[in-house]
């Protein structure tokens, strides 16, 4: 199952680092005959059975209000290979390949799922580093100084840990103008998920630097002459690295999810920009659910992330997070609170 | 134990103040401002002026500040320009549309979560526990804001439910707001079962182990009375240290699921507030939200101090 999880990972990092070549299409481009046209599932056999190269059939529109379309199943469009540096599209300019349908704006679902993803996977692995990054220094710096800078900085993040945090978010981000350019909102919902994941990382590093102090390796790296820093960093952090490991796994999915959410209710990604949330953002209509379901596979998409960290953290490693103390209520917070969906 | 729970109680006030104050300084000091987006881009300057000084906007933050501070120390909330209605009147009508759904959402998890958990952590292996776990597995890779996507694209699809709001316009039964229910509520037990299961399941599975079990099976006592009464007792922990803490996030609103099924809830009522810049409608939403979180942590502190006699020794030292 681990095993599964981690592959299923690695297939879909793969995919989004790969997404220029991948791609059939850039993000943003948009087919204007084709708004919210169907996915054109690739075949290799015809209706009369005859083997061919891999072959799409073309759709014509049938009612141009209702957006309804017909496949014409008379008409093969080959795929044409590694064409303009991209691995498949489709030969024929007039029936664009569509492998996940096209959204309202005529643009290429799996396109920008593909794009997307960099934005979204990209964005809470940056967040979770940030977290993991501020959390380590700050319950590192707390646990081994101990006295008043602990109880300041342990206080100061158990502040910021019981703030409702989606609130926060949606606060500071309102403070900004409605629409900002993609890359100012990425570094705002970074920093905002890095500091509303942190204390919780804090409070666990903490408690481990302090125990691991009173051990002998680290009294005896400082008696050997080793400066604070360097105990601190090269001896007694390594201690919390499984705790680490736990909790990046938990934070990832987390402000995933939490970018989706702000992007969805229209506080994210300004739209041209590809990201699972504008994405499932443009499907939030009634007409979108009931006749346009390929719309909905950023949803999908999340939810194979999702798994895939828990598969990944399912087996043994989820026991030990349950088993300490508040690991229950722990465990709901990553889930809930950092961004709560 | 009192004094543990005075400091606590203190410290939840102070939070609820620092959250509503922020969140009121904050929507003020973003870029544009009700009346610009009540009035339009056309609107002439006399015009804004007077609309700004309508709603209290033309003094500077800090007199608004202050006299909004001296309103809510009366209970008084200011009035929601957005509604045009007291914030007060506002808050408690729409934070019981969301307790209807956060309360048969906790009804539906804990119906189905816990006894699942208590099957599937009771008998290691074999078929059903398998379902069980896979089940929960997938449910707990759902957060509610994919549940309710799904759910919504399921009523869509079948037709059999209806997608969004409270009610419908023909009809205010009971049957009706049944029927609306259904689908942001399961949206949002839906993952919190699965959470609850796999508590539930670990915890039993935990217990089971323990010589009391075996010497009560020893005495003859049927097994399914053993689990299920006593097994489950001591079993409970896990789950009550989480409960309040749900309660607490489920009432104070859950903006995805309020926005994708359009529960007029508190989660919803934020953010039009936000949207709209009605700086006193952010402010008392966010209050509230902040209440309901301090409550339900509050809640699962105890919560856990009752069953897991250990937790209040703790209290007590720390206290």
């Amino acid at each position: 199952m681990r095993t599964f999880g981690l592959t299923l990972l690695g297939v879909l990092m793969a995919a989004a680092i790969a997404a220029p070549v991948l791609a059939p299409y850039a993000g943003d481009r948009q087919f204007r005959g084709w708004l919210n046209a169907p996915p054109t599932v690739p075949h290799v056999r015809d209706d009369a059975g005859a083997w061919h190269a891999p072959f799409i059939y073309k759709w014509t529109l049938t009612n141009q209000l209702e957006q309804r379309y017909e496949q014409d199943r008379s008409q093969r469009v080959a795929l044409s290979w590694l064409d303009g540096g991209r691995i498949a599209t489709s030969s024929d300019p007039r029936m664009p390949l569509f492998l996940l349908g096209a959204d309202s704006y005529g643009r290429d679902v799996f396109s920008r799922l593909l794009y997307g993803a960099r934005i979204s996977l990209g964005l809470s692995l940056v967040a979770t580093a940030g977290a993991v990054l501020i959390g380590a220094l700050v319950g590192g710096i707390a646990g081994y100084a101990g006295g008043a800078a602990d109880d300041l900085l342990m206080r100061v993040s158990d502040f910021v840990l019981v703030l409702p945090a989606m609130y926060v978010a949606l606060a500071l981000r309102s403070v900004l103008r409605l629409v900002l350019p993609p890359f100012e909102v990425f570094v705002l919902l970074t920093a905002i998920f890095a500091i509303v994941g942190a204390p919780l990382i804090a409070r666990g590093v903490r408690a481990i630097v302090r125990s691991e102090k009173q051990r002998d390796y680290g009294v005896a790296a400082l008696s050997l002459g080793a400066g604070h820093a360097r105990v601190l960093v090269r001896h007694l952090l390594p201690a919390a690295r499984g705790f680490l490991a736990v909790e990046i796994v938990m934070l990832v999915p987390a402000f995933m999810v939490g970018e989706a959410t702000l992007s969805y209710v229209g506080l994210g990604f300004p739209d041209p920009i590809a990201s699972w949330g504008t994405m499932l953002h443009d499907a939030s209509t009634v007409r979108a659910f009931a006749d346009f379901p390929w719309l909905l596979s950023p949803a999908a998409a999340m939810f194979l992330v999702v798994l895939a960290l828990n598969l990944v953290m399912q087996t043994p490693g989820i026991a030990p997070v349950y088993n300490t103390a508040d690991g229950p209520a722990r465990r709901l917070r990553a889930n809930t609170h950092p961004v709560r969906s | 134990m009192l004094a543990y729970f005075a400091r606590r109680l203190a410290f939840a006030l102070f939070l609820v103040f620092a959250v509503s104050s922020a969140a009121l300084v904050l929507a003020r000091l973003a870029p544009g401002d009700f009346a610009a987006q009540s009035v339009g881009l056309d609107g002439r300057t006399e015009t804004m002026a007077e609309a700004r000084a309508r709603y209290g906007l033309n003094r500077s933050i800090g007199e608004q500040y202050g006299v909004w501070i001296a309103h809510a120390a009366r209970l008084d909330f200011g009035q929601s320009l957005l509604f045009d209605r007291p914030v007060a009147d506002l808050i408690p009508e729409r934070a019981a549309n969301t307790a209807i759904l956060a309360f048969t959402a906790l009804l539906f998890a804990t119906l189905v979560g816990l006894p699942l958990g208590v099957v599937s952590g009771s008998r290691p292996g074999g078929l059903l526990t398998g379902t069980i776990r896979a089940a929960s597995l997938v449910l707990l890779s759902m957060p509610p804001l994919l549940t309710s996507l799904f759910l919504v694209f399921a009523a869509a699809r079948t037709g059999w439910l209806p997608v969004g709001g409270m009610t419908s316009t023909t009809s205010t039964s009971a049957g009706d707001l049944l029927r609306h229910l259904v689908v942001p509520a399961a949206a949002l037990a839906l993952p919190l079962a699965a959470l609850f299961e796999r508590l539930q399941s670990q915890a039993m599975s935990g217990v089971i182990g323990q010589p009391y079990i075996l010497a009560t099976r020893a005495r003859g006592i049927p097994r399914s009375r053993v689990i299920w009464r006593d097994a489950l007792k001591g079993a409970l922990g896990p789950v009550s240290s989480v409960y309040g803490l749900v309660i607490g996030t489920l009432l104070s609103g859950s903006f995805a699921v309020e926005t994708i099924t359009a529960w007029p809830g508190l989660g919803q009522l934020m953010l039009d507030a936000l949207r709209a810049r009605d700086v006193y409608l952010v402010a008392g939403c966010a209050a509230a939200g902040s209440v309901f979180l301090a409550v339900g942590t509050l809640l699962s502190d105890t919560a856990l101090a009752l069953v897991d006699p250990r937790q209040k020794e703790q209290i007590e030292v720390r206290g």
